[in-house]
């Protein structure tokens, strides 16, 4: 009997700590099968950040690091110097990588650093209980912004991939959602691309996944998704920011 | 830079070519006064022999790229001076939570805040009690001359692979700035099997590795906790270093390290032509404390004088050491004022009622 459907060898079997219906879990996985598919977990490094996915070195099966806050992409610079012939990515949340890391993304973009983040935007710092982040939509409301984020006071929403494509050092920037099976399908290809990017040595390069956060938004699962689809998309456009993967970001000035 | 050769080098230049020789082929380093030299060798150098120089957007993620290197397995390095010392302090913490061998220079200037950029020790308290937070110690070496700090890297590199833990060699703007002959030892550099914890890809061999500092259990954190403490009691027993003179016959002995001992040393060379009886005990690491040099020498010397370029912060260590037998009292300068032999001379003479 052909198998058509199995758990990606790189996830390993183990239970995980996140809530019922947070996608982190389907985001997992398709990294994971893209190890899988292009047959480099033996070399691959994973960097995990402080947040939700922060034990996320307890369900890849690669080898993995885990980084202070914010310095995941300094530590994946740490590890791909030593190593360069490794695959080195980060797998970071929206605090992580948009406000107390955002030197260490900025820069590693710029240096066109040879690594791949994976960047979940869901809006919110999950793990400490659902406080406003750098992403939160101007009006949510968050456990810091319990009158719905004031612009005047807290200012406005960072958009990763349209500013990371500014940097002549980004090979490739692509944001995705994982809402919906089709989205989920375009979300593993540009992880994919995103990860063969950096195995022909051609940049950085980032993948940002909306994603959904139930238990902190306060909604059920299916309500936190139609969520996203009405307020999240039309802040954070799906689509692809910058693609040089055919040429690379070297001699790019 | 040939090895048995005696040359001309300044003492930040003595160290970047050091820890090349030992083996470091990873430096992340930003500038700040009074060590830029070290990267800006390391800048020069690197490219040449196939190594990794990189300049770091801030002291922070310099420190955090030695962690990812450190992980990978390979010897990393960063150099700083004390305002970027306490940035990456963030860092060292995770780096000893993570069990990762490391160098980290500092070349101490004066502080608290910007400071100055004039010599001072005012960084020893941060270097031998809270480099980062949590229970931790880093290992300490503190060298008086350029060719003890070439020597020291060597020893640096190799300690902190051989214990996995961070090690610091806690200079100062005197030594870093000037220039002495030094001669590279014909060193073989001692390296360690790092496959059982090093994440640099498993190769479908071994089961993942995992650099974590992470453990939230209380009891397995405490665990963890305690088995580095006893690592440290280990270190605490076989690695402290201090260099004695004239302190067997000595009624005053001074404790004094780096650059502040060697115009100790002058003093008391001076006070010894007019026959006072005094001494010097050097701590060539300061982490861990040669305790027991000092505990030894309080057995027979009436009193102890700590000379520091700071407001007094190793006298603490001497105090403990001594433990109540014999008075102990402090000189210094700090900011960057640089205390006199003849300053020092004179408190020798106080404390020991003047010539005799």
């Amino acid at each position: 009997m052909a198998i058509v459907y199995q758990r990606p060898h790189a996830l390993l079997d183990v239970p995980t700590h996140y809530c019922p219906g947070c996608t982190h879990g389907v985001i997992h996985k398709l990294v994971a099968e893209v190890i899988d598919e292009l047959g480099i977990e033996g070399n691959t490094v994973g960097v995990v950040p402080v947040g939700c996915s922060v034990m996320a070195y307890d369900y890849f099966a690669c080898d993995a690091v885990e980084a202070p806050h914010g310095r995941a992409p300094a530590v994946a610079t740490g590890l791909k110097r030593a190593i360069p012939t490794n695959v080195v990515f980060t797998y970071q949340g929206d605090g992580d990588l948009a406000a107390i890391g955002t030197a260490e993304t900025v820069h590693s973009a710029t240096r066109g650093e040879n690594i791949t983040v994976i960047f979940v935007n869901n809006g919110i710092y999950g793990m400490t209980g659902g406080q406003m982040a750098p992403t939160t939509l101007p009006g949510q409301v968050t456990q810091t912004t319990p009158y719905g984020r004031d612009t005047d006071i807290a200012g406005y929403p960072i958009r990763v991939c349209e500013m990371l494509s500014t940097l002549s050092g980004v090979a490739y920037a692509e944001r995705v959602a994982v809402d919906s099976v089709p989205n989920i399908k375009k979300a593993k290809a540009a992880i994919k691309k995103a990860f063969t990017a950096q195995i022909e040595g051609k940049g950085f390069s980032i993948v940002e996944v909306l994603s959904t956060c139930p238990t902190n938004w306060g909604f059920t699962p299916v309500e936190a998704i139609q969520w996203l689809r009405d307020n999240m998309m039309p802040y954070y456009p799906l689509g692809v920011y910058m693609d040089r993967t055919e040429e690379g970001v070297k001699h790019n000035a | 830079m040939a090895s048995n050769q005696k040359v001309l080098m300044k003492g930040n230049e003595a160290l970047a070519e050091a820890a090349i020789q030992a083996g470091c082929h990873h430096f992340f380093g930003y500038p700040i006064t009074p060590q830029t030299e070290v990267a800006a060798y390391m800048s020069k150098r690197m490219p040449k022999i196939g190594g990794t120089y990189l300049q770091a957007e801030s002291e922070v993620a310099a420190i955090n790229m030695v962690l990812g290197a450190a992980s990978a397995g390979v010897r990393a390095m960063t150099s700083s001076s004390s305002p970027g010392i306490s940035l990456k302090s963030e860092g060292i913490s995770y780096i000893a939570g993570s069990d990762l061998p490391c160098l980290i220079i500092n070349v101490q200037r004066g502080g608290p805040g910007l400071g100055g950029i004039q010599p001072s020790q005012s960084d020893y308290w941060q270097a031998t009690r809270a480099p980062g937070h949590g229970d931790l110690h880093i290992l300490v070496f503190a060298p008086s001359t350029i060719q003890e700090m070439v020597d020291m890297v060597f020893d640096a590199f190799e300690n902190a692979d051989r214990y996995r833990m961070p090690a610091m060699i806690l200079a100062d703007g005197m030594l870093g700035q000037m220039m002495e002959p030094v001669v590279f030892p014909e060193k073989k550099v001692v390296t360690f099997d790092k496959e059982s914890w090093a994440t640099n890809g498993h190769k479908n061999q071994r089961p993942h590795n995992i650099v974590n500092s992470l453990y939230l259990q209380a009891t397995e954190l405490e665990r963890k906790v305690k088995e580095r403490f006893e690592r440290y009691e280990v270190i605490k027993a076989k690695e402290a270093r201090a260099e004695e003179y004239l302190v067997d016959d000595a009624e005053l002995v001074v404790v004094a390290y780096g650059a502040t001992s060697r115009i100790a040393r002058s003093a008391i060379n001076s006070a010894r032509a007019k026959g006072v009886k005094v001494g010097l005990i050097r701590p060539q690491t300061l982490w861990p404390y040669p305790s027991a040099v000092i505990a030894k020498a309080a057995q027979t010397a009436k009193a102890f004088l700590t000379v520091e370029m700071s407001m007094g912060q190793m006298v603490d260590d001497v105090r403990l050491a001594v433990n109540g037998k014999a008075p102990v009292s402090f000189f210094g300068h700090t900011g960057g004022v640089i205390p006199t032999p003849a300053e020092v001379l004179s408190e020798i003479e106080k404390l020991t009622g003047g010539d005799r």
